[in-house]
């Protein structure tokens, strides 16, 4: 069975890259288009990973990963985080949140790949 | 008549209830809390002014010669008027220096000259004697009227220990040595002896006004019944008028007033209460008007005790001065007249008390001090303390005056009446005027000035008023009251060069005050004065002029803390002395006594605290005695007042700088903080520019590389993300030229092409350029422009990419298929108004507010809102503004949202007319 | 000599009560009738007298104002 990736970012042609780069590496996607999509969609969908945007709307990206860290359910889901802003103080505001990974946009898709394969412990 | 017994028992119970108040006044002062710190107080202690003299002597006076006893009171009325002005700054310069007496003042003011001290203490002395006589007379008679039948002359004792005056007199002085003299202080102030005379001052107001409402409503049925009877015997008629015939009337009336004015601000207790135990300046506010209308009060039923005597008793049975004793007593009010006793005695006691306090402080400082320290075993070098001398001094020169005083009483008194007594005192002391005055506004007054004045003005008052009364008293043969001094006719003491027509007192005022003044004024002219007396008259005229710091300090040389501290130890006490040094050592910011500069400053402070102990004459010379001094000269006064005067602009300079220092500093803490909040705003700006830089560019990659790796995809995949590509790419170059657009505008380095511009045309080229978007998002958009619209001058790319993006956000956030954009046009005479209706969501109220911010994009709402970059709105205002208009937004979630700007024709037209190289329509 | 508001007003009813108390115009009172049954010329006196003292109350006791005015001052 393969493993369910969750790809949040508002942007809807990022959202088109990653779903066909994910589907591609043979992953479930399911996208959600804001904070609170995201949060919705971790609870229900349970995926392993999740490809989170910092800047969306309703809910931030540290905001839904502060939530999903609160919660016994969903506490283990792996977290990846992207952002478009590159400042260290972001990069350490989401790993003090409980991010697991962080990754600046514009990315390498070869390395986004290589991040989720370690992270879901899966190699190619 | 009442027993012996009862009256002296009931007045030695009055005498501790005194002390009883005294020492409460000392208690609570010791405790910090004084009871003199009022200025009721302050006012009532003043009241010392009404002696026995007015509480006796006023209804004789009245009784001989009518409305004549109110000059005495209307004088301190007028002098009050100027009390704010002239005794305020004799508070504040007997403050600042520590002067304890008149005699003190004068010296002080005049170079610290002891010869002139003890003149101004010998006059003191000689001019108060009688007025203390007159005291004790007042108790005596008034004793006697009580203790004998009514109408008969009082048995008077033949032997002088039987004699109850006497003891009046001890006990007066063991009261005043108890609350007067116990304790040495330099400033010589006494809180329980103002507090049991502020009690006295009341105890004789009610005790004469009770007594004065007994005749005017017991004995008589009202006033009017009372003036009435009086108005019916001729005697009396005259007596309710002014001239009664007397030439020069007028003259008395004045010189009387003027003496009066004098003499409430220079005898010596006065000085005491009003200026040395003074606590508070401000007290003098109150005081100025309140001792005045005490003066009224106790004046008001004068007239009618003396008319109601006089008619009662017909004229010449009684004594008039004691009808405020006697009325009581012919009705067989016992207790009344024993009240009014204990006013009477309140009146005589405050008065010896305080005057024997004032003069013996005089008496020691100015005449037995200095002669002491000249003698080998108290002088300079000597040791000791002598605090314990000085005590024993004052004690023993307050039993001296009032045996003085007893002594005048014994052998003089019974030739005069009181007020002509108290009269020859009031003359005495109005010879300080002069030099006080003088010294306090002129500094040009000098010390052979004062000397000479005080000399010629006391001779004239001991020639034309002291002797005369004593050859009346048939003390000395009254042939040169006929004939003149040695038989010369124009040296008659009373008719002076053949002054004729002023009553012997006016006259001897006007020749003694004509020939001081003229001895002051004309002797100070004489030659410049010296240096001492220089720098003493800055001192002192300039009093108010300089802030305790900025005081210049006249002394020159080199002193020893060593030599100083025990000569202070040895006047105040080796206890109270260190502790004076310890506080100056603490106010001057050093660790201890030792570490205290021996500056001019020291110097000064410690002549200063010697001063209030032993006046400032013998503290100059004890000072002089153990520092090297350099004599001042004129040069030198005038060189440390130019300093003192500098250090004064300095320390204003200093104020001044430090002021704008401190508005500097917040200034620059203001900027730092705009800096720090603009450098967070440009932080926050490059952050947000660098967020919406690398989003399409996250696209672009992503997508670019999932075609490179993929060679197999399939032509419609790759045609849609090429799309994409395309787009991003677009919003891209978007992006960089708006960055670009913004920084330039805000430079103010941004292009502008001015021409006339038809706004009408504009807004239909821009509608028709956005007219394919709307078409594709199926909302529609209707025009409302009016007709006929005035040319603007502005810069129409610029209007139109504000309208553009306008449309394009109003596009965006319509209802896509049912959306409504309505795009307005309204001219006036300001200027075009362009609104643009939306019908989409509308925007929340805390969100309007951020919509022209930089990169706010309307969050909360589930649009996508392709090719914002955030910038628009912003550059939109900014150009708006450029041309002198405004943006706005009017908005309720729900019902769409109307963004507007307004463009006024007025900035444009004047724009227009300055740049004339461009073609007019 | 002297500054301010406060110590020029003092200063003037300072020569006004001069000048209300002496000749001439205190002859002005001096007639031998009876006003409502008490001698003219001490009801005068004392009249002019009462008047000085509140005149003087009100100067020196002066509004809010006038107070902190007079802290600034010099008297001479």
């Amino acid at each position: 069975m393969s493993q369910k990736v969750l790809i949040a970012d508002d942007e809807p042609n990022i959202l088109i890259s990653l779903e066909f780069l994910m589907k591609r590496e043979g992953y479930e996607v399911v996208v959600a288009r804001d904070g609170q999509e995201a949060v919705n969609a971790i609870f229900k969908e349970r995926p392993a990973l999740v490809l989170l945007d910092v800047m969306m709307p309703i809910k931030t990206g540290f905001d839904v990963c502060h939530e999903v860290r609160a919660h016994e359910a969903v506490r283990d889901t792996l977290i990846l985080m992207l952002t478009a802003k590159g400042r260290d103080t972001d990069v350490a505001k989401g790993l003090a949140l409980g991010a697991n990974a962080y990754m600046t946009k514009p990315f390498s898709t070869k390395e986004l790949v290589q991040k989720v394969r370690e992270m879901l412990g899966t190699s190619a | 008549m009442l027993s012996a017994t009862l009256v002296i028992g009931v007045s030695f119970a009055y005498l501790l209830l005194l002390f009883a108040v005294a020492y409460f006044g000392d208690w609570r002062a010791a405790q910090g809390r004084s009871i003199i710190a009022s200025p009721w107080v302050y006012a009532l202690s003043m009241a010392v002014y009404c002696t026995a003299w007015t509480y006796f002597g006023s209804v004789g006076r009245a009784a001989s010669s009518g409305v004549w006893f109110l000059p005495i009171y209307l004088g301190p009325m007028l002098a009050m008027t100027l009390a704010w002005m002239v005794v305020r700054k004799m508070i504040r310069i007997a403050k600042t220096y520590r002067i304890t007496s008149i005699a003190d003042f004068i010296a002080s003011r005049y170079g610290k000259s002891p010869t002139l001290a003890g003149l101004v203490t010998l006059i003191t002395v000689v001019g108060i004697v009688p007025y203390i006589a007159l005291q004790l007379k007042a108790i005596a008679s008034g004793y006697a009227v009580l203790t004998s039948p009514l109408g008969q002359p009082a048995v008077q004792s033949a032997d002088w220990w039987s004699d109850s005056t006497l003891y009046v007199a001890l006990a007066l002085a063991g009261f005043t040595m108890v609350f007067g003299a116990r304790h040495l202080d330099s400033t010589e102030r006494h809180e329980g002896m103002v507090a049991a005379i502020a009690f006295e001052s009341v105890v004789k107001l009610v005790a004469f006004m009770a007594v004065g409402l007994f005749v005017s409503f017991g004995l008589f049925a009202s006033p009017v019944a009372l003036f009435e009877q009086a108005y019916a015997v001729d005697a009396l008629r005259k007596l309710l008028q002014f001239g009664q015939g007397q030439p020069f009337a007028y003259a008395q009336w004045l010189g009387l007033t003027l003496l009066a004015m004098l003499s409430v601000i220079f005898l010596p207790r006065q000085f005491q209460v009003m200026v040395v135990e003074n606590v508070d300046e401000q007290h003098l506010r109150r005081a100025v008007w309140a001792f005045p209308l005490y003066l009224l009060l106790i004046n008001l039923f004068v007239l009618p005790i003396a008319m109601g005597g006089l008619l009662y008793f017909g004229p010449g049975a009684m004594d008039p001065e004691t009808f405020i004793l006697s009325l009581p007593l012919s009705q067989g009010y016992n207790a009344l007249a024993l009240f009014a006793f204990v006013g009477g005695l309140s009146a005589a006691t405050g008065m010896v008390i305080v005057e024997a306090i004032a003069v013996s402080t005089m008496v020691c400082n100015d005449l037995v001090m200095p002669l002491l320290l000249r003698m080998r075993r108290f002088g300079a070098r000597a040791s000791g303390d002598l605090t314990g001398l000085l005590l024993g001094i004052r004690r023993l020169a307050i039993l001296i005056i009032l045996l003085l005083g007893y002594l005048y009483f014994h052998l003089a008194g019974e030739a005069y009446a009181l007020v002509s007594i108290g009269l020859i005192s009031f003359a005495a002391v109005a010879q300080f005027a002069p030099a006080m005055l003088g010294g306090m506004y002129w500094k040009g007054g000098t010390r052979h000035g004062a000397l000479t004045g005080l000399l010629l003005g006391f001779a004239f008052w001991v020639y034309t008023l002291m002797l005369p009364s004593l050859a009346k008293s048939g003390w000395l043969d009254d042939g040169f009251l006929h004939h003149g001094l040695w038989g010369v006719v124009w040296l008659k003491p009373e008719a002076f060069l053949g002054l004729t027509g002023l009553d012997n007192l006016t006259h001897s005022l006007f020749w003694s005050l004509l020939a001081n003044v003229g001895g002051y004024v004309g002797v100070s002219l004489w030659r410049a004065p010296s240096a001492r007396e220089t720098s003493q008259a800055l001192l002192f005229v300039d009093v108010f002029n300089r802030k305790a710091g900025a005081r210049p300090v006249f002394w020159q040389g080199r002193a020893k803390v060593s030599a100083l501290l025990p000569l202070a130890g040895r006047f105040l006490g080796a206890e109270q002395a260190q502790r004076l040094f310890a506080e100056y050592a603490r106010r001057e910011g050093v660790a201890s006594i030792e570490h205290i500069p021996a500056d001019a400053r020291l110097v000064q402070f410690v002549e200063t605290q010697l001063t209030g102990a032993i006046g400032s004459a013998s503290a100059r010379v004890m000072v002089a005695s153990v520092v090297e001094e350099e004599p001042l000269d004129l040069d030198d006064v005038m060189r440390i007042l130019d300093e003192a005067s500098q250090l004064r602009a300095y320390s204003h300079e200093l104020e001044e700088k430090s002021q704008s220092l401190e508005r500097a500093t917040t200034e620059l803490r203001e900027a730092n903080e705009k800096l720090k909040s603009l450098d967070r705003l440009k932080d926050d700006f490059m952050s947000s520019v660098t967020h919406e830089l690398r989003t399409p560019l996250t696209s672009i990659r992503a997508l670019s590389e999932l075609m490179r790796d993929d060679d197999h995809m399939d032509l419609a995949q790759r045609q849609q993300f090429l799309g994409i590509i395309v787009v991003e790419a677009e919003r891209l170059s978007r992006l960089v030229n708006q960055v670009l657009d913004m920084a330039k505008i805000e430079a103010g380095h941004a292009e502008w092409h001015n021409a006339v511009v038809d706004m009408r045309e504009l807004l239909e080229q821009a509608s028709a350029t956005m007219r394919e978007t709307y078409r594709e998002r199926g909302v529609a958009l209707q025009l409302q422009l009016s007709t006929a619209v005035q040319p603007l001058w502005a810069d129409a790319d610029r209007i139109t990419q504000v309208v553009l993006n306008l449309l394009s956000n109003a596009a965006k956030y319509a209802p896509r298929g049912s959306g409504q954009v309505h795009l307005s046009l309204k001219d006036s005479t300001d200027g075009i108004a362009v609104e643009v209706q939306d019908n989409g969501p509308g925007i929340s109220q805390e969100q309007q507010s951020m919509v022209f911010e930089k990169f706010r994009q309307v969050s909360g709402d589930d649009h996508y809102r392709p090719g914002g970059t955030g910038l628009g709105l912003p550059i939109s205002r900014q150009i708006v503004e450029h041309f002198g208009g405004h943006m706005w937004l009017h908005s309720s979630p729900g019902q769409g949202a109307v963004f507007g700007f307004f463009l006024p024709r007025q900035g444009v037209d004047a724009e227009r007319t300055a740049s004339t190289d461009q073609p007019l329509i | 000599m002297f500054q301010g508001l406060v110590a020029q007003r003092l200063v003037a009813l300072f020569f006004a009560g001069w000048a209300l108390l002496n000749f001439p115009l205190l002859a002005l009172w001096d007639h031998d009738i009876l006003i409502g049954g008490l001698p003219l010329f001490p009801i005068a006196l004392f009249g002019v007298w009462a008047l000085l003292i509140a005149v003087l109350a009100c100067v020196v006791e002066g509004g809010a104002a006038s107070r902190s005015s007079m802290l600034h001052e010099r008297p001479d």
